[in-house]
């Protein structure tokens, strides 16, 4: 009992600083946002009832949540070729694999956003090469819209997607993979119907992970959307930084919150914490 | 492996498997026939279940070939061969029903709706899993989950059933009703059953042929009897279960057996000596022997003091020694036992000269 109580009290002396950290710059700044969203620029309801009404926030709502939808699935497919690869493959593609999870992780997404715009943009390296190779004429719209934007976020956000999908395929028994194959599957058969079924769960969780990451990007939309693809966050700094809108900026991010806490909430309902990394 | 309905006939010759240094199987020839219940039976390591793997085609020999009703399928893959499996732990799909787990190989097959539902059917009937079909795998029992292994393993009609020690999960009273069961869809299917355990009373129990394995070598396949009553070296006789084993000198051929000095008296024993002359060992199983006041004259005996005595309930079991220092064990009923003990001096040990058998002395 006592070896019990002292392991709690060492455990939250040690969680301690966090808890305290997330506290003082998270919920009590974020207590003071929601403050805002109710007094600003006068007091009452009012903030709310823009929301519902304003056909630019409703544009950019749906548009957040459409880019967070396409990045989804394609950063899901996408780590899910490279996890397969990562997890399952002979010890040089194994070694390929985490090069590439990992190398995006050192690099800022600063850094990265602006390797797109080199890139992508009308005279960057992509057009330049089609051109030269007398593949287009004119150069394609590659970013400041919507594409580039896609491009950038999913490059980020595949990391993210990886863990929870090894997670779910290094659990599953090998012997169920072999006992599909000795009962007559062929190979891509046995990955769409058992192999694919079987880490549910990843799937879940990755989707999840980054849907609710794209929901609150910030920088890369910025740069790679070029003003033209505003998504929700950069809505609430232009609310709050370049108009005295803080009100109206105020309760999107509350929206935010409330609508991020509910997909959490629905996303532990089917998978547990530890599946996630 | 390759035509449904009917039995397959396998061919092993000069099978050999390394991993790296490791040797797993060493040149191993061996004939299943057509419906055979042949059991790999072998300790841990000792290659039994590379030779079910290399069958399954899941594992490439690095020698040999194989031919399945006189075809070559050394280099065939597993989803071609299409042998049977029961994996231990049953590798069921665990996101699947009872009924698509047992509808899976008929569906690769790209069978008609109609005949799976008929076949699936008929095999949960078969297994006893009426009114489970639609329950997923981790909500039935460990011995429920076996049946919807042997049930998705037999569905197709394969030529061979391949089972990876499919019991060892299982506690006893239901091995025992588990295998009484599978000796029945052996019996039912008349399908090749090729099965791989470590436990010697379910292989004799179980097969019409025991093959023994042991550190990658074949040592000896026959009947259940004929590889306990008469096993060719000292692993297998004692693999099979308990045995005693005296010195034994002088041995030679006399008529249609043999004979030779046990401490000093002469034994004879039914089988030939043909590999053997002059020391060897003489075998034989616990309960063969039994124990009397004197042996008489041209039986064969040995003079032993009891030591030490454990009760089993329907026997006792009796520890003795020789007088130059062999230690024997005997099954013999409990008075016989106690009458021993109380007299705290020499008994006779005998039996029948053609329960005995001979062993090389030293090696195995």
């Amino acid at each position: 009992m006592r070896s019990y109580l002292s392991d709690r009290m060492g455990a939250a002396l040690l969680m301690a600083p966090l808890l305290l950290f997330l506290v003082l710059a998270y919920a009590w700044p974020f207590l003071g946002v929601v403050k805002w969203s109710f007094t600003l620029p006068t007091p009452g309801l009012g903030q709310y009832e823009a929301l519902l009404t304003d056909d630019l926030v409703q544009s950019v709502f749906i548009r957040t949540l459409r880019i967070a939808a396409i990045v989804t699935v394609v950063s899901v497919a996408a780590a899910y070729a490279i996890t397969v690869v990562w997890v399952r493959g002979t010890p040089a593609q194994r070694l390929i694999a985490e090069f590439c999870i990992l190398v995006p992780f050192w690099i800022s997404v600063l850094t990265r956003a602006f390797g797109w715009v080199a890139l992508l943009s009308n005279r960057g390296l992509i057009n330049t090469w089609l051109q030269a190779i007398g593949f287009i004429s004119e150069p394609l719209a590659l970013v400041r819209n919507e594409f580039g934007v896609i491009v950038g976020m999913t490059h980020f956000l595949i990391p993210f997607a990886v863990f929870p999908l090894a997670s779910a395929m290094r659990s599953l028994d090998d012997r169920v993979l072999l006992a599909a194959r000795g009962l007559g599957s062929s190979r891509m058969r046995t990955f769409w119907t058992v192999f694919v079924p079987m880490t549910r769960s990843g799937i879940i969780g990755a989707a999840m992970i980054v849907f609710v990451f794209s929901l609150g990007f910030f920088v890369t939309p910025a740069i790679l959307g070029g003003g033209r693809s505003v998504m929700i966050a950069e809505l609430i700094y232009l609310r709050i930084f370049q108009s005295p809108d803080w009100g109206l900026g105020a309760a999107i991010s509350v929206v935010l919150v409330l609508f991020v806490g509910a997909l959490m909430a629905l996303l532990f309902r089917y998978v547990r914490p530890k599946q996630l990394i | 492996m390759q035509q449904p309905g009917r039995a397959a006939e396998i061919k092993a010759i000069g099978i050999g498997k390394s991993f790296g240094s490791f040797r797993a199987l060493d040149n191993l020839s061996l004939d299943i026939g057509r419906g055979e219940f042949l059991t790999l039976l072998g300790p841990s390591g000792s290659g039994k279940t590379t030779f079910l793997m290399i069958l399954a085609g899941f594992v490439q020999p690095t020698e040999g070939k194989l031919f399945s009703d006189g075809v070559d399928i050394t280099d065939r893959p597993a989803e071609q061969r299409a042998a049977g499996m029961v994996f231990q732990g049953y590798a069921l799909f665990p996101h699947m029903s009872v009924e698509a787990n047992i509808a899976f190989p008929l569906k690769v097959r790209k069978k008609s709706a109609a005949d799976i539902k008929r076949r699936v059917g008929e095999m949960i009937e078969r297994v006893g899993l009426k009114g489970h079909e639609k329950k997923l795998p981790a909500q039935l029992s460990g011995g429920q989950q076996q049946r919807v292994a042997l049930a998705r393993a037999l569905v197709f009609e394969p030529g061979v059933l391949l089972l990876d020690e499919p019991f060892s999960a299982l506690d006893k009273g239901l091995r025992g009703q588990m295998q009484a069961e599978m000796k029945r869809l052996h019996q039912e299917t008349g399908t090749t059953f090729v099965f791989v355990t470590h436990d010697q009373s379910e292989a004799l129990a179980l097969s019409s042929r025991v093959a023994i394995f042991n550190h990658g070598k074949l040592l000896q396949v026959g009947a259940p009897d004929e590889v306990y009553d008469r096993p060719d070296n000292r692993f297998v006789a004692e693999f099979l279960g308990e045995i005693n084993m005296l010195p034994l000198k002088g041995v030679k051929p006399a008529g249609n057996g043999s004979t030779g000095l046990c401490e000093d008296r002469a034994v004879s024993m039914g089988c030939k000596a043909e590999a053997v002359r002059g020391d060897a060992i003489l075998a034989i199983r616990p309960e063969y022997m039994s124990i009397s006041g004197e042996a008489a004259d041209g039986e064969n005996g040995i003079a032993a003091t009891a030591t030490n005595s454990t009760y089993l309930g329907a026997a006792t079991r009796l520890d003795l020694m020789t007088r130059q220092g062999a230690k024997v064990t005997v099954s013999v009923p409990n008075e016989v036992a106690a009458a021993a003990l109380s007299k705290g001096n020499s008994v006779w040990l005998t039996w029948p000269a053609e329960k005995g058998f001979l062993l090389p002395h030293g090696g195995q």
